[in-house]
């Protein structure tokens, strides 16, 4: 398999320039505001929680929930890394937005003909060998774009040679089975608007157990059904058949004989 | 009937006005207004629906509550076809009528509700076999499509195509064997669509068992929502109830019901629930009355003989079971993610009005239905045993024939 690619936010680094805001904003053709929210109108976003700036953008899952729930496959995850949207798929169901545990897809909800809008890491730029829009922005470096284990390294790294600036916890690393996007931070994730309460298993798995029982539901199922079927007419056969009998003897007519 | 007589008929109904078809000119005219601008100005100008609310009343209601108030179509014919339950022949038209109508229904809020409802096709063509809304649109599908045969033996009576009727007649069984494993996949199945979002779901309402959950309230709604209809044709097209058979449906309800409060125990050991079983928020409080209006009470109504074979008794039992029913599923939709999502999601009147709308048409729908075509068994038959006449008239030749008859020959008379 190839390697996969991510991007690592060192929330450390993050100066709230927002670069990165300009030039997705640029690359989507999106409005240049002040409102520091994702939305359809932004793909990437700097929050400020207290002294630290929290750059948001799609964690593009290893295993992503919401390219697991589309019904279309309008959303999948590339060998490349990316979690992309193709539109003309879409039927609008927001499912994925409904699934998605870090609240990511967002809609077009004033268009009559609307998208799901959300980070695709600039999947074009990496195909052409550029990094994304925002890394490449990006004055601080507090973004940076790679192969994804060689991201965990140098993450891994950062925690071990300044151990004082950072806690000991990659955000992402396992994550709902991991995510290409991976985080760093100088306290507690909870502090800077993280879930810090999803489970380890990719959500994809919750439906799975489920989902992959059905063809055995559905051969048992047949045949149980066949089953009760062919019972329950054989004994209303039967009851007619000796209900006709006593209706022959009284009659005196030779009803049996027919059979 | 020509062209003249038909706008006679129009002319005349509008021109006996009554209390009723006001309000349905009201509801359609008001639903008529908001569906224009759900798709001239998008959901947002609509809907109360949000970024941090993606669904909401069409999905909880019209789908989730749709779709389960149906299921009365599958329950009865699994008992008449599966289970050769001959009694229950005198309400399965009515009871797969509107199940038919309840999904055509359920797909035309779709379209309301789907961002882009001219792709509702896709599913068809573009396959995720991982997406358990995947699934629940080729069931979709599929089950009307099942439905719709099963629906067109009245039809075609009406029309006199005994062929057609035949042909649709001779293919019954896999049918309904086949419309009993749809629905039992997709009514279960619209409770796993929300098995993927364990974080978010307020823990009195996530569940591993939500297949089963939704599953077994659907069987337990679908008799009360045939006797509910049976009530209400009753007083409309001034027939006689089938007492005896919709007090024995109403004990499959208890049953089902008895089970699903076992699973909802056993779930509040397995996920230790109780804290928020006692705490007393509107999640709490909701919980409450899930399980003492819509499950415990008409478990206790409906096993005491009395009250079920009472009209009265049996129809607000039917009432409770419903009621709890519609409960669960816009807890589960609404209220259980609304802590998550850190908003207050009510629908706004243009939701409303058009889920109204969907409402008032399904009764006009079912009401041209009852009255042009064979729907309800004819007065007279509903008291003799429709089987015993059968015999005496028809000398039976083989058992294929024998089979016709009763089924078919007293519906259609």
């Amino acid at each position: 398999m190839e390697k996969q690619v991510g991007i690592l936010v060192d929330t450390t680094q993050c100066i709230g320039c927002m670069a990165c805001e300009d030039a997705c904003a640029d690359r989507w053709g999106f409005p240049h505001t002040d409102v520091h929210e994702l939305s359809c109108e932004k793909n990437t976003v700097v929050q400020q929680w207290g002294e630290t700036y929290v750059p948001r953008l799609c964690m593009h899952c290893e295993n992503p929930a919401c390219a697991s729930v589309c019904p279309v496959g309008a959303l999948h995850k590339t060998a490349e890394g990316p979690v992309i949207y193709d539109v003309n798929k879409c039927i609008g169901c927001r499912y994925c937005m409904q699934s998605c545990p870090f609240q990511v897809p967002k809609y077009q909800w004033n268009k009559p003909n609307p998208k799901v809008t959300k980070c695709d890491m600039c999947f074009d730029r990496i195909e052409k060998g550029k990094q994304p829009a925002c890394v490449e922005a990006c004055p601080a470096q507090a973004r940076i774009f790679g192969y994804r284990d060689e991201l965990l390294q140098e993450a891994d790294k950062r925690i071990k040679q300044n151990p004082q600036t950072y806690i000991q916890h990659i955000f992402g690393k396992t994550e709902v089975g991991g995510t290409s996007t991976v985080y760093l931070a100088g306290m507690d994730f909870a502090k800077l608007g993280f879930k810090t309460d999803l489970p380890k298993t990719a959500l994809p798995q919750y439906t799975w157990n489920i989902m992959s029982k059905i063809p055995d539901y559905v051969l048992w199922g047949g045949t149980l059904m066949t089953g009760f079927w062919w019972l329950t007419n054989r004994k209303k056969q039967v009851a007619e058949y000796e209900e006709r009998l006593k209706h022959g003897k009284s009659d005196g007519s030779s009803n049996e004989n027919k059979r | 009937m020509n062209k003249n007589s038909f706008f006679l008929k129009i002319v005349d109904w509008f021109k006996h006005m009554t209390f009723w078809k006001s309000v349905f000119l009201v509801l359609v005219a008001a639903g008529i207004y908001s569906t224009v601008v759900r798709f001239v100005f998008g959901l947002g100008a609509a809907t109360n629906l949000s970024d941090n609310f993606p669904w909401g009343l069409w999905i909880g209601f019209d789908v989730l509550c749709g779709v389960g108030l149906a299921a009365g179509g599958f329950v009865v014919a699994a008992a008449v076809y599966i289970f050769h339950l001959d009694d229950y022949k005198a309400i399965v038209r009515p009871a797969v009528l509107t199940a038919f109508l309840g999904y055509v229904l359920v797909i035309v809020a779709l379209m309301f509700d789907l961002g882009r409802p001219w792709n509702i096709w896709h599913p068809l063509v573009m396959w995720n076999p991982h997406s358990v809304m995947f699934e629940v649109a080729w069931c979709v599908i599929l089950y009307t499509a099942v439905l719709a045969l099963e629906f067109s033996p009245m039809v075609f009576e009406r029309f006199r195509m005994e062929k057609a009727g035949k042909i649709v007649h001779s293919i019954i069984v896999p049918l309904v064997i086949l419309g009993v494993m749809l629905s039992t996949l997709h009514q279960s199945s619209l409770g796993s669509l929300y098995l993927i979002t364990p974080e978010k779901t307020y823990p009195l309402w996530y569940s591993w068992n939500l297949p089963f959950f939704f599953f077994l309230s659907a069987v337990a709604v679908g008799p009360a929502m045939v006797t509910i209809e049976s009530f209400l044709s009753s007083r409309a097209f001034q027939r006689e109830i089938e007492m005896p058979i919709l007090s024995r449906l109403g004990k499959v309800s208890a049953v089902a019901l008895a089970v699903y409060l076992v699973l909802k125990i056993e779930d509040a050991i397995n996920y230790n629930l109780f804290p928020y079983i006692f705490t007393f928020n509107l999640e709490g409080i909701l919980y409450w009355a899930e399980i003492i209006v819509g499950v415990i009470l008409p478990i206790v109504l409906l096993t005491i003989p009395k009250v079920r074979e009472n009209k009265r008794g049996l129809f607000y039992s039917a009432i409770l079971v419903v009621t709890g029913f519609v409960l669960n599923r816009m807890d589960v939709s609404v209220t259980a993610l609304e802590r998550h999502y850190g908003t207050n999601y009510f629908p706004s009147w243009m939701e409303i009005s058009v889920t109204l709308m969907i409402v008032a048409l399904g009764f006009a729908a079912f009401k041209l239905a009852a009255k042009n075509l064979a729907v309800f068994p004819k007065e007279a038959h509903a008291e003799a045993p429709a089987h015993a006449e059968s015999y005496e008239v028809v000398v039976v030749e083989d058992e294929a024939q024998l089979r016709n008859i009763s089924s078919f020959g007293m519906e259609a008379k």
